[in-house]
């Protein structure tokens, strides 16, 4: 420790010795959660103070703060020590996690303090994501509270598997020993599903520093160990190394034609030159004929290091892709079950497709069925459309391409991965695989001898799903009448999926909520896909009012086939035409969830064709349509023709 | 097999992997080289990271024109040594109007010649993820960032709505125009840094070791007379003393401190028993309480 050293290691000698001492040490990873103004910060600074983390300058300063935003007294507020945003310093709140660091002379330790706000949930969730144990705080004259619970669930699902159970304040309930053991009753009842391997109750003052680092002499009913003594004992091994070898590929490292590395981190096991190794998703196998590291080649690697290796074979592994031990290999599937944790302001919404991101792999997803929600109180599972912020359920996946995993149970890092936003590239949730759904390999796609190709070409046509989206009375079925009209008039074979129709059959158990909206335009975007692969011409009448589902819409068709039609015109001159009396009544308030009146419109930002229709014809509306569709006919004529790929 | 990483060796590939993360998901990274300790154990990170290719993308130094001359020296060194791609950035407009410390205070040089200097760069040659060294454990904004750190696109950070950051998986997706800073060394600490240097025997800047050089006491720091723009005010003389720095910034706003350790045993040493944080020597984060956070939400590294 800083202080102990002065004079003592001034000689370099003992400067190396205490550098190699230093280099023995093990890590603990922890964070503090639980609810509000539990102490979770308080306890921290205690930590630091006790343990000598804290500098002169850092004390002073410390001081000064104290008076100036402090909220107990005369005293240091120790709270102030991690609240490094000034508006958690001003709010007197923790919104974002604090990563801080100490040292005892047996351990080093990375802790971070965690916001206990429901709506800062997420950051809780980030902290614990890298810890592998969870100091949960308990205010004694509180008990165990709904954040307490929502913690602990989150840390259960997250992995943690050690939990420390900081009855604090334990001075303010006059360290009474009955209430303690009444907290630690409630809390091991309550948790007894979770998982955790041990649960330590400490009874303490963060405050006042009683049982943190010294034991204290108030609390002589407690005959366990101090904070810190736990702390510095606990074993939390996991053991990655004995678990099969996982190596997912980050980089390929190609400076030139005689080096392809594959360069990424040992998720787990271990391996040494000469192995077999299996790529994940191929089944192809290879040896290791080197794991290269600057300073000279390693003879054998184990999980946690940053390697490259380079393989005996010229096989294809591209990032995203893992090598595998033959012996034990990993799943490989498209459709999985999983806990989510949600993040986002924005419901998770089934059907919806968002990015699924593992630690190298990267795919749509979207989610198929949402099995329950989790209440946090009571861990009732409870039916769900949605899973709103900070809410947890489980889920079936369904991802676009076939990923590599294990079960999160297995392996930590190969089991978990992470939903973003398609459109504002936000983190949305967390996902911890629970078990493949079925296996990938197992399903093969009917391989006929009619495809696509002929069922099209016998229609003298090209497929096409035209996809009309626009408000209410915007003047879209007139369109896709008329065009349909034409075209078929020309000898081509088409088909209309337009939205009031479908809703009376297929779509009739969905109503006007975004899930059910979601879930109303999935079905129609697979009906149009199957009918374009039957070689037709679809037109699709829908108001389809959210931009991610277009996408999703566009990406289940094949490339140039999917042709986005904005039919633009103002919500002043539809709310005027009101062919079915609808805006009428839904601005009187007696039908809600009115597209453009109390539910978004968001408008195509790139359509392939946008029909501005004020003061147009619904006939020169078609003409463009048409015009549009002969060009993509003959440039891909001239494509098949002489593009010669 | 039977084989356990040690503390260094589990934030040695952390970095690595921070690194190489970027390499694959980014189309335009750069490295800020800022030229002290941290940059120098950056620098030896990335080698390591793309070895036997070089790293994948170039180098860039702010220059505020008023860094140690020292610095500039090791830094042209490295650039040749190593054979890194070094690009050098210096705000025109601030040399122009002749902003410098000793006129305009350190907010003012620090905002234009730093900040502002560095938004010029990254938008000129329209870098989309930027490495900086920063370390959690240096300042308490610093502690509370993401590896990963979003910006807009005019490269505000803002601390009340991060991205979640999950395991080791990181959103690496922006839109046109938003960048990412990524900290490689975010969890190592001071004393970390100094274990590797002596580990690897990594080349760092002299200016880190005690040696006699011709210091003035200005408003309690001992300020380097690094050359002829440094006026003495009344009553100030320049003495010959025992120094080194703890932290390399601008000449005139980072302090000195006396000492005579000349060996990196006997920095760590002395590193062990200190009783003051290693920013201590720097002005300016003393200007006002919550003044990194302020700088950074600005675009500061």
């Amino acid at each position: 420790m800083r202080h102990l050293l002065a004079k003592s290691l001034a000689a370099t000698d003992s400067i190396r010795e205490y550098m190699a001492a230093q280099e023995k040490k093990s890590l603990l990873r922890f964070l503090t959660c639980g609810s509000v103004d539990d102490g979770k910060s308080t306890l921290i600074g205690r930590l630091l103070s006790d343990t000598k983390q804290i500098f002169e300058d850092q004390l002073a300063a410390l001081e000064r703060d104290s008076r100036k935003h402090g909220t107990t007294g005369d005293d240091i507020d120790f709270a102030l020590l991690v609240d490094g945003l000034e508006a958690e310093r001003e709010q007197g709140i923790t919104i974002d996690v604090a990563y801080r660091f100490f040292a005892t002379p047996k351990r080093k330790f990375i802790v971070a303090d965690t916001p206990g706000h429901e709506q800062y949930t997420r950051n809780m969730a980030t902290g614990a994501s890298t810890a592998d144990l969870a100091i949960v705080l308990i205010d004694a004259r509180q008990g165990v509270l709904r954040q307490t619970r929502r913690h602990s669930i989150i840390a259960s699902l997250l992995g943690i598997r050690h939990i420390v159970l900081a009855v604090n304040k334990i001075d303010l309930v006059g360290f009474d020993h009955g209430v303690f053991d009444r907290i630690v009753e409630d809390y091991r009842q309550f948790s007894q599903e979770l998982g955790f391997q041990t649960i330590v109750p400490i009874p303490m003052s963060a405050r006042y520093g009683d049982n943190v680092t010294g034991r204290s002499d108030k609390t002589k009913w407690y005959s366990g160990p101090t904070l810190i003594e736990h702390l510095e004992n606990v074993s939390v091994d996991e053991a990655a190394a004995e678990l099969p070898f996982r190596f997912p590929v980050q980089y390929v490292n190609r400076p030139n034609l005689d080096f392809r590395g594959f360069a990424g981190t040992i998720a787990s096991g271990t391996v040494a030159q000469g192995d077999e190794v299996v790529v994940a998703k191929s089944g192809k196998s290879s040896r290791v004929r080197r794991i290269v590291a600057h300073g000279g080649d390693l003879s054998q690697a184990v999980a946690g290091q940053a390697i490259t290796l380079v393989l005996d074979d010229e096989v294809e592994v591209s990032r995203g892709n893992m090598l595998v031990s033959p012996a034990a290999r990993p799943q490989v599937a498209d459709q999985f079950a999983a806990n989510i944790v949600w993040f986002d302001e924005h419901a998770l919404l089934p059907g919806r497709s968002y990015i699924l991101r593992t630690e190298t792999d990267q795919t749509s997803a979207t989610v198929t069925d949402l099995k329950y929600r989790v209440n946090v109180n009571d861990f009732a599972h409870e039916a769900a459309k949605s899973l709103e912020m900070n809410e947890v359920g489980i889920c079936n996946i369904s991802t676009r391409s076939p990923i590599a995993f294990d079960t999160f149970a297995e392996n930590r890092t190969t089991g978990a991965f992470i939903l973003i936003d398609r459109i504002t590239n936000a983190t949305v949730g967390a996902g911890m695989i629970l078990h493949s759904l079925r296996r990938a390999e197992n399903i093969h796609w009917q391989s006929l001898d009619v495809g696509k190709h002929g069922r099209s070409d016998l229609k003298n046509q090209r497929p096409a799903v035209f996809w009309f989206t626009g408000l209410s009375g915007s003047g879209k079925s007139t369109i896709a009448n008329l065009f349909e009209k034409k075209l078929f008039a020309s000898g081509r074979h088409t088909y209309i999926l337009d939205g009031d129709n479908v809703r009376h059959g297929l779509n009739r158990d969905l109503g006007f909520t975004d899930a059910d909206r979601v879930e109303n335009i999935r079905r129609v975007a697979e009906v149009a896909r199957l009918m374009a692969d039957a070689g037709l011409i679809v037109i699709v009448s829908f108001i389809s009012p959210f931009s991610a589902e277009r996408r999703m819409a566009r990406e289940l068709m094949a490339d140039g086939e999917f042709i986005e039609v904005f039919v633009d015109t103002p919500f002043e001159e539809c709310a005027r035409r009101d062919p079915k009396g609808l805006y009428a009544r839904a601005l009187n308030g007696e039908i809600k969830n009115f597209t453009g009146v109390d539910s978004p419109y968001e408008a195509p930002e790139k359509p392939e064709i946008h029909l501005k229709t004020l003061g147009k014809s619904a006939e020169e509306m078609v003409e463009a349509l048409e015009l549009w569709l002969n060009e993509r006919d003959i440039a891909e004529d001239q494509y098949d023709n002489g593009g010669g790929i | 097999m039977n084989i356990t990483l040690t503390h260094l060796q589990r934030l040695e590939a952390e970095s690595i992997h921070i690194f190489r993360e970027v390499a694959a998901a980014f189309s335009k990274p750069v490295m800020l080289y800022s030229v002290g300790k941290d940059s120098s154990v950056l620098m030896h990170l990335a080698m390591k990271a793309f070895y036997p290719a070089k790293p994948p993308f170039p180098f860039l130094h702010v220059d505020t024109t008023w860094k140690f001359r020292e610095m500039i020296t090791f830094r042209d060194q490295m650039a040749q040594k190593l054979g890194f791609d070094l690009l050098v950035h210096v705000n025109e407009d601030g040399v122009r109007d002749n902003i410098n410390p000793f006129d305009h205070g350190s907010n003012t040089h620090t905002h234009v010649m730093k900040t502002v200097a560095l938004r010029q760069a990254l938008d000129k040659y329209g870098f989309d993820a930027a490495f900086g060294g920063a370390r959690r454990d240096e300042e308490k904004s610093r502690a509370k960032e993401r590896i990963f750190s979003f910006r807009n696109a005019q490269h505000a950070w803002d601390p009340k709505n991060q991205r979640p950051e999950m395991w080791k998986i990181f959103n690496t997706r922006i839109a046109s125009g938003e960048s990412i800073r990524v900290f490689p060394l975010s969890n190592w600490t001071e004393l970390d840094i100094w274990q590797y240097i002596l580990q690897e025997n990594i080349p760092i800047v002299p200016l880190y070791f005690a040696k006699e050089r011709p210091v003035v006491e200005r408003d309690g720091m001992l300020i380097l007379k690094d050359d002829d723009r440094m006026q003495l005010r009344p009553g100030e003389t320049v003495e010959n003393r025992l120094v080194r720095f703890r932290t390399l910034g601008c000449y005139p706003l980072t302090g000195a401190i006396e000492s005579d350790a000349d060996t990196l045993e006997a920095i760590v040493g002395e590193m062990l028993t200190a009783r003051t944080s290693e920013r201590q020597g720097r002005l300016i984060d003393r200007d006002e309480a919550g003044s990194m956070e302020k700088k950074k939400r600005e675009g500061y590294f």
